[in-house]
């Protein structure tokens, strides 16, 4: 884990955003940011997740509002059999697994599909999901499912302060994951994949393996995202769960940040993330989503590899 | 049993109506490899012409489509000058396409949003109103025609690819771009051309979109899912292929809402997507 | 030793400073004189909701202009802070912490519709505040707040309120028909409305021959409607949304169906555009409304706060004649601004008991709230299509083509039956 000066500066970095996160929560009552920032965090756990199999392997997934829903339908299921005694790691647990299931599945489908074909094959998939939820009256259905606040937040002022730190927890731990996987040998074949799989076949790579693996990373880490969301925000139906807009920050994110490297997809996420709860509040109606396309189309046509990219082209010159 | 048969009715005239929507696609996407998830936003915008003018002047929806054409087609090959400078000749594809797309896709929708509001637009015209009944089965013109006017566009552009030089160009620069180029076209243009045409096509098929039901700005999203399962299931680069998934998709939503339950006409299209994809990803027709 | 420039810096700095002091001292002293009351909410201005989101707001703000020309709340006047939720209940309980911990409104009312109005509940009740919430079906059956308070004329049982009246006229028909066939969309809103349907229409020992649900994203309804066709129903009660009722009036007509009695929950036959793009295929529809220009409807204050409105919709793509959401929103700060006067307050707890107690005069009639927030009569019309000629507009503005046929007390006309086409 300490193998190197940079892994000492990234857990040190990591402790110091966990224990800042708890400081707020003891200092600051203002339920505002911590409703604010549980929107980013959810979007950069999305994103990250995204990464691995998109950015890190070259995977487009389509179908990211599919896991995220799944995720979600899973504690609503969870919640409506076992009531209150629950408590939510264990649904985020259930949902890791479910979805983990699923992203396996979708792994096995690269085998026959590449490129665009996937794509296509992970938005099928996400539609069929939603049917499946529209028509399962369980969980609410069409009708949708209320879901009510817990009265207990342990030793957290406020419950929403409890699901922020366990967003906060849950993403930190996304990133470990991503830059342990990015920096190691399993991250170098992932990369031989993007660029190039049958050549990466032909030199070696276990390329099954590796992409079931990325698949089933992301499939989990998506439900992850998607499982505290039903108490944040207390009624879903499928319409909101499956939302595009889910789908589409969790592609934009990566891409505006940077898909090469572990840290592009957070960078995404803390630019687009605030930007978008801060037009929310401020200029508010359609500028938000038109602030996405217009980011989208400048930041791809203008620095195709993001953030990351504009920092490593400016070191290289400046390195010259 | 006439059931039955209006089931495969209706079914085969809303297919004739997604072909139409998809026909351009299959050009951009099935041809060209261009992810223009933005297609179904400029088949939005071609309704909206399609109201104003209807709704102004009263000009026949159809009509109006179909002189729009030539302007949705500059557009289109603008479009493409951008894409191509920003992506194709950087070897970026795909994913920033989509991106890129993406970004399109939401422009448009704010743009409609902020010009003409969130309210749904209707068209009127005389012949919408009307059905023509042979024995127990009822022909709606409201469906009959854009079945028409979209046989007659998705057969044109066939012919058009099939027997044309300018056409088989486009057919060929798919298959092989160094061999076009020693064949004295320019890919370049050809693919701006075929672009150019794909998007001209989304003029006629908003038309047909607002006389089917009202539009509103966000209602491409709907059609995103389908129009890329329709080229997809029927082979990339295939228009023959497109027709005929277009129709069976049609026909399948027609039958699981007339025997099964409505609620489980997506799952069904979708799941034969899915289906088609791992067994045979090139799709009915595609080249494999 | 002091530099000239350095000193010239630091006098304007000082005299700068200085100024400021002194017109910041006079701003609060103004500001106190007239501390603005703020209310604070979130309103669907983009996405699925948008249209009627938007026609609420010029409502909304046409009620808070017609409040300080009266010299505004308890004599201060009031401000907005409102928020677009995009039709997105993920923004909701964001907008609402941020309304309430950061810019400190004083009170706040509801969003448009249960997805925007659930998500913001927990957060209210939280802090107890009292919240007027505009057309939710049902929302408070799963909260039971007591300070909710709900400005659609639903019923003390929303659910079952809803379609009532509709399975009451058929019964009171005679013969009396025997069958009927619930159609809903997937959606929260019709499954909700079906649900009642379904059991008002067991109460009433009706028949159910057909019962099923279609998405929201299906083209073309001809397949759905022969597959009613083959039952041979005699009620038909179809809950749709705007786009999806009119695709289902038209496909009735292609089709020919043949039925005693159609309509029921069918959202959007009350908005304008698709009252004149439909024109006479409505006659004969019985559907569900909450105000229409009948003359048993004319409460005080409600023609002018119509032509206000559609003064202010022109040209922003809005609803022109503004019968469907715009005079509720207007009454539910109606019942916000009545109680703050009475009990001369921002209480929380005092607003909240004179709501339940108080019988309020609004431009939509007189409003009494049940105990659990609903109001404690039904109030939904069930209002027939009649005589509507094509392409006109202007028919709508006023009585003769919305027959009001139930509950009693507003009746404007007797029911056409059965159903022609």
């Amino acid at each position: 884990m300490f193998r190197n000066r940079a892994d000492v500066v990234f857990w040190g970095a990591l402790a110091a955003v966990l224990l800042a996160g708890f400081a707020f929560t003891q200092t600051i009552a203002n339920e505002y940011y911590y409703t604010a920032i549980y929107a980013i965090l959810q979007g950069m756990l999305m994103a990250v997740a995204w990464n691995i199999l998109g950015g890190f392997t070259g995977y487009v997934n389509f179908g990211s509002a599919g896991f995220f829903a799944v995720g979600a339908y899973t504690s609503i299921a969870l919640g409506k059999a076992f009531g209150e005694a629950l408590p939510l790691p264990v649904m985020i647990v259930v949902a890791a697994l479910l979805c983990g299931l699923i992203g396996l599945g979708l792994g096995y489908l690269t085998l026959r599909l590449k490129g665009v074909y996937f794509s296509i094959a992970t938005l099928a998939m996400a539609i069929v999901f939603e049917t499946l939820m529209t028509n399962w009256a369980y969980v609410g259905g069409a009708r949708g499912a209320y879901i009510l606040t817990p009265d207990s937040h342990l030793w957290f002022k406020s419950y929403i302060q409890m699901l922020f730190m366990g967003m906060l927890l849950l993403t930190l731990g996304s990133i470990a994951i991503s830059r342990a996987l990015n920096g190691s040998r399993l991250g170098r074949g992932l990369a031989a994949i993007r660029d190039d799989e049958l050549a990466a076949e032909c030199a070696g790579v276990p390329t099954l393996r590796l992409k079931l693996i990325s698949a089933t990373l992301m499939g989990a880490m998506m439900g992850v995202a998607g499982a505290p969301y039903p108490y944040f925000v207390t009624f879903v139906d499928p319409a909101s769960a499956f939302s595009l807009f889910v789908a589409v920050n969790a592609i934009a994110m990566p891409m505006i940040g940077g898909t090469a490297h572990w840290i592009g997809p957070v960078i995404g996420a803390l630019l687009v993330g605030s930007a978008q709860q801060v037009i929310t509040v401020t200029v508010s109606s359609e500028l938000n989503v038109l602030f996405v396309g217009i980011m989208l189309v400048l930041f791809i046509s203008l620095a195709p590899q993001g953030i990351v990219g504009l920092v490593q082209k400016y070191r290289a010159r400046r390195a010259r | 049993m006439d059931l039955f048969v209006n089931a495969i009715v209706a079914g085969l005239l809303l297919g004739a109506f997604y072909a139409s929507v998809s026909v351009g696609l299959s050009i951009s996407f099935g041809q060209l490899d261009i992810v223009n998830i933005a297609h179904p936003a400029f088949v939005i915008v071609g309704s909206y012409i399609a109201w104003i003018l209807n709704s102004r002047f009263g000009l026949d929806p159809v009509l109006v489509g179909v002189l729009a054409a030539p302007f949705f087609f500059l557009a289109g090959a603008l479009i493409y000058r951008i894409y191509y400078a920003a992506f194709e000749r950087t070897g970026q594809e795909s994913l920033s396409g989509l991106a890129f797309f993406f970004g399109v896709m939401f422009i448009i929708e704010v743009v409609l949003i902020l010009a003409y509001g969130v309210d749904y637009r209707l068209v009127s015209a005389d012949y919408l109103g009307r059905n023509i009944d042979l024995g127990f089965v009822g022909l709606p013109l409201r469906l009959v025609v854009p079945f028409v006017v979209a046989s007659v566009m998705t057969a044109a552009v066939w012919l058009y690819l099939s027997r044309t030089f300018t056409g088989r160009a486009i057919l060929a620069v798919a298959q092989d771009r160094l061999a076009l180029q020693l064949m004295g076209a320019d890919p370049v243009k050809i693919k701006q051309f075929a672009f150019g045409l794909a998007i001209a096509t989304t003029s006629v098929a908003g038309a047909l979109l607002i006389m089917i039901g009202p539009v509103e700005p966000s209602l491409g999203r709907a059609y995103i899912g389908r129009a890329f399962a329709i080229v997809v299931l029927g082979g990339m680069g295939s228009i023959p292929g497109m027709v005929i998934a277009a129709l069976l998709i049609g026909v399948v939503e027609s039958f699981v809402s007339s025997f099964a339950g409505p609620s489980w006409a997506p799952a069904v299209a979708f799941g034969a997507l899915l289906l088609t994809l791992a067994v045979r990803p090139s799709g009915l027709f595609g080249r494999a | 030793m002091i530099k000239r420039r350095s000193f010239m810096r630091a006098s304007l700095a000082s005299g700068v400073i200085a100024l400021a002091a002194a017109s910041g001292s006079l701003v609060s002293f103004a500001a106190q004189a007239a501390d603005p009351i703020k209310i604070g909410f979130s309103m669907a201005l983009t996405g699925g909701l948008a249209g009627a989101g938007k026609a609420a707001l010029i409502a909304m703000e046409i009620w808070r202009d017609d409040v300080n020309k009266k010299g505004g709340l308890l004599g201060r006047p009031v401000e907005f802070v409102y928020y677009d939720d995009a039709t997105n209940p993920a923004t909701v309980p964001g907008i609402y912490t941020k309304l309430l911990n950061v810019d400190k409104v004083d009170l706040v009312v509801s969003s448009y519709g249960t997805n925007e109005i659930a998500p913001a509940m927990p957060i209210v009740m939280r802090k107890k505040l009292v919240f007027p919430s505009l057309f939710g079906l049902a929302v408070n059956d799963e909260f039971k707040y007591d300070r909710y308070f709900q400005i659609m004329p639903a019923g003390p049982e929303p659910k079952i309120d809803w379609s009532r009246g509709f399975f009451q006229l058929a019964a009171e028909q005679k013969p009396k028909p025997q069958t009927v066939a619930i159609i809903a969309q997937d959606a929260e809103f019709s499954l909700n409305a079906a649900a009642g349907a379904r059991a008002n229409a067991k109460a009433g020992g009706f028949k159910i021959v057909y019962d099923k649900t279609f998405p929201s994203s299906t083209t073309d309804y001809s397949p759905i409607i022969r597959a009613i066709e083959a039952t041979n129903a005699e009620i038909i009660y179809v809950a749709s949304y705007p786009p999806q009722s009119a695709g289902m009036v038209k496909a009735v007509h292609e089709v020919g169906l043949k039925a005693k009695m159609l309509g029921g929950c069918l959202v959007g036959l009350q908005f304008a555009s698709l009252q004149q793009n439909l024109g006479p295929l409505l006659n004969g529809i019985i559907n569900y409304d909450f105000w229409v220009p009948e003359p048993t409807l004319n409460f005080p204050g409600i023609v002018e706060f119509l032509k206000k409105y559609q003064e202010a919709a022109k040209g922003k793509g809005v609803d022109p004649l503004g019968h469907y959401l715009p005079p509720y929103a207007y009454a539910y700060l109606q019942v916000l601004e009545q109680s703050v006067n009475a009990t001369k307050s921002l209480d929380q707890g005092k607003l909240a008991a004179y709501m339940h107690k108080a019988t309020f005069k609004t431009v939509v009639g007189d409003v009494k709230f049940a105990k659990n927030g609903e109001w404690a009569t039904t109030r939904v019309l069930q209002v027939q299509f009649r005589d509507v000629q094509p392409d006109n507009l202007e028919q709508f503005a006023g009585p003769g083509k919305r027959i009001v046929l139930y509950p009693k007390a507003w009746k404007s006309g007797d029911i056409a039956y059965p159903y022609k086409q």
